[in-house]
């Protein structure tokens, strides 16, 4: 039982990481209907941003000699984090998509996997193949409730993931902006009659889905703090398998698959020998799709961006 | 037009024989020596020691003016490639730089999992190799032309089960390994099978695994918590080790982890922290209390190189050293490539009792050296300090 509690809280943070990254494919998926396969790699730079910021910002705190608190460190770093890496986010858009938007669906579909390749050598030429690892930036502290082990870190990865898809889930219902990206993702053809532009709804959207995944970079950064430049291929690829399994375009469907996909992972390497866990969990995913083959929350040749 | 091409034709072919006539019997024949290595993929830090330890070692015969063979001193190039720590981008830098920049010797790679298959290749162009780092027995087994600088896994598995036996006194292990790699793999099994021949059956409580690149090991760890057992061995790369335990201490672990050779680079205790400090691994050298040739070597590299030099490099120096004294015990270099790599191997098999920074060494007729280990702990300052010495019987 203690085992079976454990592994849930495993498999919430390890599922937070995928949820994350998973919705920054669902939304870019919904406007512009192609997968922006650089995703990963995004995450990667924000891990890395925020590594930089928050060096940056440990450097200023020991220079000037204030004593400024870790979690505060860690709050501005988030944010920052995602601040900058929105940038990165609508630059790719930018250079890598919008000259290609009416070209072959191929031609566009294959540029997310050129920009990801560049971003990781370019990574690799800067930075060089050294690790990083993260600062800690807040204390662990490890809570044993029963049987079960529990850090301050793995409750703060879950609380905040939860919190920016919350935050999400209301921007896009609630706000002008959001209330635009549903209509695009509803008719990419007539909205842009009614005066919302699709060159201000993609950046947006991809601004939005690269600040998600910088955030999930730096929490990612706190748990597993060795940094390296092909960090995000792996898990970029497998919140890929997420934002499918939720049904294509779908948040809420991208989120749950993203904690599922977590879940099955740590429990199938629970139950069955470690060796066959990818194995059994993605045969599990590729069950679930031969019968729900438009995921969860996905409907046939409908791309709407539903909640 | 026919006849202009025809020409030039004629004239390349000439220019070719030429230059190729020009190259062989030039005045002096070029030593040129391999090193295949991780300079970047999953663990660049010991591509760099690697490479360090090259430099150093070219440093020292370029002030001597080249390596005296028979009376003559030649001149030494190094060919250095990047293997990006990929079992088959090692396949790929052995095979140039044998067919293509015809070198003498190769020395690397470092991994067992590029080791393995890259000697292979080696030893089927014939071309001497020696892996400093590879402790698997598949790299040099049954291949006459590889050579390796450190001890087995099959001593070193036994070496850690006995250290963990008699200095803890403990009955039950846990192992956590990638399976997707040969070093680990190997290592892991040899350590069951030393282990449960000590403590019986099903002793090893908890036998668990991953693939490369994963990052979480909450569910094996998780599992190994609740295994009962005494130790977790982990025999991993250092940029792992930092995860594991990291991680194994978050899930409430509290007993002693074990580490193998793979955890002696220097990156491992930056990126682990205060989380490593007092743990023990077994290596081929203990940097901290070093003596004689070993003291000067890493006195040397430091100066250099501004940190003190892991077990690779020092590993790399030796089998550098070697090659150097089997270069020099071959009498004469022919300039033909072949005849040459051949005297080269019966000159490396021939070396006994051979005086290096991690220890002496005779080749066994495997190609592999009679070698002690060495159980270094971490120390409370983060360095790796002389703990036991263990030697073959």
């Amino acid at each position: 039982m203690d085992l079976f509690l454990q592994n849930i809280v495993n498999g919430l943070q390890w599922g937070s990481f995928y949820a994350l990254i998973a919705l920054g494919y669902s939304m870019v998926y919904s406007i512009l209907m192609l997968f922006n396969f650089a995703h990963g790699d995004v995450f990667m730079v924000g891990s890395y941003i925020g590594f930089g910021v928050a060096t940056a910002l440990l450097g200023l705190a020991a220079a000037t000699g204030l004593p400024i608190p870790g979690w505060l460190i860690l709050v501005l770093t988030i944010l920052f984090s995602m601040f900058l890496t929105s940038f990165v986010g609508m630059f790719i858009e930018r250079v890598g998509y919008r000259p290609l938007r009416e070209a072959p669906r191929a031609s566009a579909a294959i540029t997310g996997l050129m920009i990801g390749i560049i971003l990781e050598t370019g990574n690799l030429a800067i930075l060089g193949a050294r690790r990083l690892s993260f600062p800690q930036l807040i204390e662990s502290t490890t809570y044993q409730l029963g049987g079960v082990f529990v850090t301050n870190k793995k409750i703060l990865i879950v609380a905040v993931s939860l919190g920016l898809m919350y935050l999400l889930h209301r921007f896009i219902q609630k706000s002008k902006w959001g209330m635009a990206m549903r209509a695009m993702s509803f008719d990419f053809q007539a909205v842009p009659l009614m005066g919302i532009s699709i060159n201000r709804i993609a950046p947006l959207t991809f601004a939005i889905g690269s600040s998600l995944a910088a955030a999930a970079g730096i929490l990612y950064g706190l748990a597993y703090p060795v940094l390296d430049p092909y960090m995000g291929i792996l898990l970029g690829w497998k919140a890929f398998v997420a934002a499918i399994l939720g049904g294509r375009g779908s948040i809420l469907g991208a989120a749950l698959a993203g904690f599922l996909l977590g879940f099955i992972e740590i429990f199938v390497a629970w139950i069955f020998p470690s060796t066959l866990r990818d194995v059994i969990a993605y045969s599990i995913i590729l069950l679930i799709l031969t019968f729900r083959p438009h995921g969860f929350f996905g409907q046939a040749h409908s791309t709407q961006l539903r909640l | 037009m026919k006849r202009l091409v025809k020409g030039t034709v004629w004239g390349l072919v000439a220019v070719l024989v030429f230059s190729a006539n020009a190259w062989s019997f030039g005045r002096k024949t070029v030593i040129k020596v391999g090193i295949n290595a991780p300079i970047t993929g999953d663990i660049p830090k010991v591509g760099e020691g690697t490479k360090y330890a090259a430099q150093m070692w070219l440093a020292d015969i370029e002030k001597a003016g080249g390596i005296e063979v028979g009376g003559t001193k030649y001149p030494v190039e190094l060919v250095i490639e990047d293997n990006e720590s990929k079992a088959e981008s090692a396949v790929k830098a052995n095979t140039k730089m044998i067919t293509e920049d015809e070198v003498l010797v190769i020395v690397g790679p470092q991994s067992s999992k590029q080791a393995v298959p890259a000697g292979d290749v080696a030893n089927n162009y014939e071309t001497p190799m020696i892996t400093p780092w590879s402790t698997n027995p598949d790299s040099t087994k049954d291949r006459p032309y590889c050579f390796r600088g450190c001890f087995l896994d099959p001593f070193q598995g036994p070496v850690l089960a006995d250290f963990i036996t008699e200095e803890f006194g403990f009955t039950t292990a846990a192992v956590l390994y990638d399976v997707a790699s040969d070093y680990p793999k190997g290592l892991a099994e040899f350590f069951r099978e030393a282990w449960e021949k000590i403590h019986g059956p099903g002793s090893v409580v908890a036998f668990e695994s991953f693939t490369t690149k994963d990052t979480d090991f909450s569910s094996q760890l998780s599992k190994i918590n609740k295994s009962g057992a005494q130790v977790l061995f982990t025999p991993q790369y250092y940029n792992e080790v930092a995860l594991i335990v990291q991680q194994a201490h978050e899930l409430g672990w509290t007993g002693p982890i074990v580490g193998s050779d793979s955890w002696g680079s220097a990156e491992t205790v930056a990126l682990c922290g205060k989380d490593c400090y007092g743990l023990f691994f077994s290596t081929h050298y203990a940097a901290a209390g070093a003596q004689g040739a070993t003291k000067e070597f890493i006195e040397r590299y430091e100066k250099t190189y501004g940190y003190t030099p892991d077990d690779v490099a020092a590993l790399t120096w030796d089998s550098l050293r070697l090659v150097q004294t089997a270069i020099e015990n071959t009498g004469k270099i022919t300039g033909k490539i072949k005849q040459d790599r051949k005297a080269v191997r019966d000159a490396l098999a021939r070396v006994k009792n051979f005086k290096g920074i991690t220890g002496d060494m005779t080749f066994t007729e495997e190609g592999d050296p009679n070698k002690c280990a060495v159980i270094v702990r971490i120390s409370d300052k983060g360095e790796y300090e002389f703990y036991k010495l263990v030697c073959p019987d």
